[in-house]
């Protein structure tokens, strides 16, 4: 038994080593347009994580921020003011820091609430799978009912509801709010893929001899049939990561998001489409075409990983 | 046959009942009921009194059966914010949502299904990847920021189009219709145009697949045999066989256009459902947010229904399958 447990790791190691080597890598660097995608998400990445160190002011800073600076245009216009790259909204912040601070809080929405879905996805769809049964049927059954609504929907209500009944106008709340609301209306895809899975694994012979050596059920979902599920659900996380980002925008934008006081680059979008009319129109465009590029970037990722981890279309 | 349509009916049937309960506990256990319906100077009597008369102290079962039995009679409570029955408001603003989606429907499906099949015929021209890559970011781009860019074109700059409002409606009686009058249509081209891009670029890459699939066929290789034109084979042999496919999926979506439409609707005040849905989850108007939710859910079973019944008349092997596990 301890000898398996030896052989079991380094095997994989290696499969993972030579994909890495051959098969990812070659069809990553063969396709531009991914290149040029995965640079695009790195940019925002390292700009949203670094975003306290390189932005060039600090839109929370009162001390920073001064009236006198409201409404400056872009640095290449007439009117423009070369301390201000992409101009300034009516508090006078600058927009290329706010929207470097609002894809930090846009990312963080998006990576939580796409763990969320994918703990619980996985989560029921592994007892889905191996358990079987009854319970296998009331959990797809709730899953098939929620899958025919769409998820912005599901999202709404679910944040409509937590409104009700607790006070979240703190931006800390709200946050979490968001992740939750985001993450219970995405599970569903993750659940019904590693039930797929699961289903074909857990007649495998290594399950079988993990049953017959006594190992716990848990144990077993976990320690053996997981690792050989987590494959599709990969892709599926990175696609839902763009649609995630796109869900918390758009709950932002209808105004049941992030609070103003700390933008996500959909409350931005929201706070200067007030401003459209009057020929502000840096004030939301420069986030809106920051938003687009982000999750075209990511859906491409996600496409040619797809693509990538699809044997039957190499 | 019959046998099928019943099991799918009581399916259906289930569906609703398990909404219908998720309506009903935030209806009920979210927010008290009572105090949103008197002043703060009511007595705790005079609250009791309230309470008993509406039921509120009946076992669980007994209120969750009565709500139902109201919801199917289109009776969902009184609005917090608006003190008026809820079934009223949403009738008064149906037509408007109503509008809004087939319109838009009907263009995802006139310039979605053109798309999609001359992309599945030049493969390779110059024009097709430009669909391919715009039909990408149309995929990509979130609804509202389309709208806005939209505004920002047509109303900001060109001065072209109106950017909130229905324009001017027509009172029918039982339906106020924007459809009548020049500044009604002006005024709906931008938000059917939002809202439909989505479903545009969703129908013209499951055409064009479903295309470059009916293409490879052998009848299309013997019709070409045959000495057909190109056209009478694109047309009448390739893209009908396309078709059961595509309207399938028009269906279905069109339940997720009336749900999106929430989104358009705030970007361009257009006084429909969404909006009053979306004022609701601000305000915290639970009837309001149960009601809504009965009603997509009620048009998304039916929709299914609709098509899963059609599906049996229009192909006959469904109905062998679904009389077989029945």
């Amino acid at each position: 038994m301890s000898e398996t447990r030896q052989i079991a790791p380094d095997e994989r190691r290696g499969i993972l080593a030579r994909s890495l080597d051959s098969d990812l890598l070659h069809s990553f660097l063969a396709s531009k347009v991914t290149v040029l995608a995965a640079i695009v998400t790195a940019v925002f990445f390292l700009g949203a994580l670094l975003a306290p160190l390189i932005a060039p002011h600090d839109p929370f800073d009162l001390r920073q921020i001064s009236i006198m600076d409201s409404l400056v245009p872009p640095a290449w216009s007439d009117m423009g003011d070369p301390r201000f790259l992409l101009g300034t909204d009516d508090q006078g912040r600058d927009i290329l820091s706010a929207i470097m601070y609002g894809a930090r809080i846009s990312l963080a929405v998006g990576f939580c609430s796409v763990i969320l879905a994918a703990i619980i996805g996985i989560t029921l769809g592994l007892v889905a799978g191996y358990v079987g049964g009854f319970t296998d049927t009331v959990i797809m059954r709730i899953a098939d009912v929620q899958l025919t609504f769409p998820a912005i929907l599901i999202a709404l209500l679910i944040n409509g509801s937590v409104h009700a009944v607790m006070d979240v106008t703190r931006e800390q709340s709200a946050f979490w709010v968001l992740v939750v609301s985001i993450g219970l209306s995405f599970w569903v895809q993750y659940a019904r893929t590693v039930r797929g899975s699961t289903l074909v694994e857990r007649n495998r012979e290594y399950v079988q001899a993990a049953r017959v050596i006594g190992v716990h059920p848990i144990r077993i979902m976990i320690r053996h049939v997981l690792p050989n599920v987590m494959g599709p659900v990969l892709v599926i996380a990175t696609i839902n990561l763009a649609l995630a980002i796109i869900t918390e925008a758009t709950l932002s934008f209808l105004g049941v998001g992030i609070p103003p006081t700390q933008p996500s680059l959909g409350t931005l979008i929201r706070i200067g489409q007030d401003f459209l009319f009057s020929g502000e129109w840096w004030i939301t465009i420069f986030p809106g075409f920051a938003l687009a590029a982000l999750v075209l970037a990511v859906n491409l990722l996600g496409d040619w990983l797809r693509d990538a981890l699809n044997p039957k279309l190499r | 046959m019959a046998g099928y349509i019943l099991r799918r009916l009581v399916q259906s049937i289930v569906v609703m009942l398990a909404v219908g309960l998720i309506a009903f506990m935030m209806f009920r256990y979210i927010g008290d009921p009572v105090n949103q319906m008197v002043g703060v100077d009511t007595t705790p009597e005079q609250r009791a009194a309230l309470r008993e008369r509406l039921g509120l102290n009946d076992p669980m079962i007994v209120q969750y059966a009565r709500y139902m039995w109201n919801a199917a009679q289109f009776k969902f409570g009184t609005s917090y914010q608006f003190k008026e029955p809820v079934a009223q408001l949403i009738a008064s603003r149906l037509p408007a949502t109503l509008e809004l989606s087939i319109v838009s429907a009907l263009f995802a499906l006139l310039v979605g299904v053109p798309m999609g099949v001359y992309t599945g015929i030049n493969r390779n021209s110059w024009l097709s990847k430009v669909f391919m890559t715009v039909s990408l970011v149309g995929i990509s781009l979130p609804t509202f920021l389309i709208g806005i860019l939209l505004i920002f074109v047509f109303s900001v700059h060109l001065h072209l189009l109106p950017s909130f409002g229905r324009g001017q409606v027509v009172d029918l009686g039982f339906w106020r219709t924007g459809l009548l009058t020049g500044s009604g249509l002006k005024a709906l081209i931008m938000p059917a145009i939002t809202l439909g891009l989505f479903q545009m670029t969703l129908i013209m890459r499951l055409v064009r697949s479903e295309m470059l699939e009916v293409l490879r066929t052998d009848y299309i290789k013997f019709a070409r045999a045959r000495g057909l034109s190109r056209r009478a084979i694109n047309f009448s042999h390739a893209l009908k066989n396309t078709l059961i496919p595509v309207i399938t999926i028009t269906g279905l979506q069109l339940g997720s256009i009336i749900a999106f439409a929430i989104i358009t609707e705030t970007v361009f005040q257009w006084p429909g459902m969404g909006l009053l849905f979306l004022q609701a989850v601000q305000n915290v108007d639970i009837p309001i947010m149960a009601a809504y939710l009965l009603l997509i859910a009620f048009l998304f079973v039916l929709i299914n229904l609709v098509v899963d019944i059609l599906y049996t008349v229009v192909d006959p092997r469904v109905r062998v399958d679904g009389g077989a596990s029945a």
